[in-house]
């Protein structure tokens, strides 16, 4: 708890900023070391050390328990690890920021659970969670510039809502609102995008085009994707990571993984 | 030409331009029906309506800095007649002053209920207050600072929902205890009254109340407008995201607590102004301004005009309040269950209230069309 604090009041260094993202020079764009969370006595990460690159995909798989949201809620700042260090590149710490400083510095997260903002319309929705400074008083006086406009439109086609611009968020599909929330996140300009259980509840045409979207990603931002859905694991990952109790179980390439004799007695039981 | 920003948010908003056009007939036709007929004229509104119009105005202005926190930020206030009080106990407070020689006691400095309680110096908080701005500054600082204290504590503590109603709940009755002892030099449970002067003019006159009763229009014209203003710019657009999904806001890179800090000032700022207005025109303040109960009303007026929409909140202020009067003089004792009846009907019939129902026949109207 002590800890907890002492981080959360050292906001007397500068923010980071979009200007100030992450130094990804070494290829790495996210480091977790040795990260411990308890939740009164129940370790929902343990000794937990992941590694991704830059312009990575990576899909974290895990039964229930596993620790994958807990790993989340470490990298944005929801949560405080008792031990361990996480970095953003190699100059962000990311223990000592809060989470819209995070947001800030390039990490976008999606929720498991759709959440956009049901009351706007999807531009507005899009307006919201662009890059840049977001205080009151700018925010009060901002109009859109052409070239925010653009970059509105560009977000738009790329996850396939044009014909969709002025409907309102609450309005649409469980697939459609997936995707709003990760134009959302694209339009933060993020480095390193978590995704959570993206397909949960998604129709076969709607997985297929998210997939298609998340591959589509990849390369100009690093994806994380947590996942249960095997079958549209096989169909994105190149590298897949197991965890199991709080800490890595298996780390490579799907198949590989899949035929781990660990893995197997994780997932099908003793 | 970039067009002022509160032209732009009005071109979008019928029913705040219709608000706002009744608000300019009224300030031509109120005052001059009351002052220009003689006593006797069929055309002749009195002084008493009149000052119940200006009443319900003051009230439709709070009503409207509840809706700018509730409607829009999803912040349910149970404790905004702490702020409209507070406003109003300033502008007390000068009122008192003013009465000088003229009261009971006749002593030139302390108002009457300190000479009652044998004291002979006026309290350090009481200073200032003979001096106009300076009251007025304290009708803004006093609830500004408070909102902003409390504010920042409970949602830098992501206190919200229903803890957050709870607690301006136990604000607002804290204060009315506080206020109620007589020790603590506000005139305990009798509070002020028997005001005399306001800025040198006596306000019994005819014309110092229809002054009061423009310029109440006026603050109410202004706060509607400078809430539109508001909830249409960006930072507007954000309040209602946070509404929507707080946590979603928050990974957006939103500092959520300052957006929250600053929207539910503004709105104490606003509760705070109306309440100044309220004192010299109804006469009286006491610490039954801060009991619990009124601050519930406020938020039933703005669930019965419909919250979001701002005029929502003006109509529910009128609707429920003109009820009050005729219920409270025709059938006294029913007027609590007339209220509570009303509030669980349109809860559970008309969950976007009048406002709801309105727009509703509209839609209507169009599709037979």
């Amino acid at each position: 708890m002590l800890s907890r604090l002492s981080s959360r009041s050292r906001s007397d260094k500068p923010p980071p900023t979009g200007s100030l993202g992450p130094n990804d020079s070494k290829g790495v764009i996210l480091y977790l070391e040795d990260i411990t969370v308890s939740f009164d006595g129940f370790r929902a990460l343990n000794a937990l050390t992941l590694y991704i690159d830059v312009g990575e995909l990576r899909c974290i798989i895990g039964p229930n328990g596993a620790g994958k949201t807990t790993m989340m809620d470490v990298i944005t700042g929801k949560t405080r690890p008792d031990k361990g260090s996480a970095w953003f590149g190699q100059n962000i710490d990311l223990l000592s920021y809060t989470e819209p400083e995070i947001a800030q510095s390039g990490i976008g997260r999606k929720f498991q659970k759709p959440t956009v903002f049901e009351n706007l319309n999807v531009f507005e929705n899009l307006e919201l969670a662009m890059a840049g400074p977001k205080t009151v008083w700018k925010w009060l006086r901002a109009r859109i510039s052409p070239a925010q406009r653009e970059r509105i439109d560009s977000v738009l086609e790329t996850v396939g809502l044009v014909e969709r611009r002025f409907a309102r968020a609450g309005a649409l599909s469980h697939g459609q609102k997936q995707w709003l929330e990760i134009g959302m996140l694209l339009m933060q300009e993020p480095q390193l995008l978590l995704v959570d259980e993206p397909v949960a509840g998604m129709t076969p045409q709607e997985v297929e085009r998210t997939a298609e979207l998340l591959v589509s990603l990849a390369g100009r931002h690093s994806v994380i994707v947590v996942e249960h859905d095997m079958a549209f694991v096989r169909s994105i990952a190149r590298k897949v990571t197991v965890l199991h109790e709080g800490s890595v179980l298996a780390e490579g390439p799907i198949d590989a993984v899949q035929a781990n004799p660990k893995v197997i007695e994780v997932y099908l039981g003793e | 030409m970039v067009k002022p920003a509160y032209l732009e948010a009005l071109r979008t908003d019928r029913g705040g331009r219709i608000f706002l056009g009744m608000l300019v007939a009224a300030a031509l036709i109120v005052p001059a029906l009351n002052l220009l007929p003689g006593e006797n004229s069929a055309l002749h509104l009195s002084s008493y309506t009149m000052t119940l119009l200006a009443k319900y105005m003051t009230y439709a202005m709070l009503a409207i800095a509840v809706d700018l926190i509730w409607g829009y930020c999803g912040i349910l206030s149970l404790g905004h007649g702490a702020f409209f009080a507070l406003g109003g106990y300033a502008m007390g407070m000068y009122l008192m002053r003013q009465i000088g020689t003229r009261g009971v006691y006749g002593n030139p400095v302390l108002p009457d209920f300190m000479v009652f309680l044998n004291w002979t110096e006026l309290p350090w908080f009481w200073h200032g207050f003979n001096s106009f701005p300076f009251a007025l500054l304290m009708m803004l600082l006093v609830p500004g600072l408070l909102a902003l204290v409390f504010g920042f504590l409970a949602f830098r503590s992501r206190v919200s929902g229903v803890y957050l109603s709870i607690i301006t709940q136990a604000l607002t009755y804290a204060l009315m205890l506080a206020f109620f002892r007589n020790d603590m030099g506000f005139g305990g449970n009798n509070g002020f009254t028997d005001f005399k002067d306001i800025v040198g003019f006596s306000l019994q006159s005819p014309y110092v109340r229809a002054a009061l009763f423009l310029i109440t229009v006026a603050a109410l014209g202004a706060s509607y407008i400078i809430c539109r203003v508001v909830t249409a710019s960006r930072a507007g657009r954000v309040i209602q995201a946070i509404r929507d999904s707080e946590n979603r806001a928050r990974f957006m890179g939103y500092k959520v607590e300052s957006y929250k800090l600053w929207v539910f000032v503004l709105s104490a700022l606003l509760a705070g102004v109306a309440g100044a207005l309220y004192v010299p025109q109804i006469g009286i303040i006491n610490p039954g301004e801060f009991s619990p109960s009124n601050s519930i009303e406020i938020v039933i007026w703005v669930a019965i005009g419909g919250r979001g929409t701002l005029y929502g909140a003006v109509i529910g202020a009128f609707l429920v309040n003109y009820a009050k009067t005729y219920f409270t003089a025709a059938l006294p004792s029913m007027w609590l269950y007339a209220l509570g009846a009303l509030f669980v009907g349109v809860t559970l019939f008309l969950p976007q209230g009048v406002v709801g129902l309105l727009a509703m026949r509209r839609v209507g109207r169009s599709k037979e069309a």
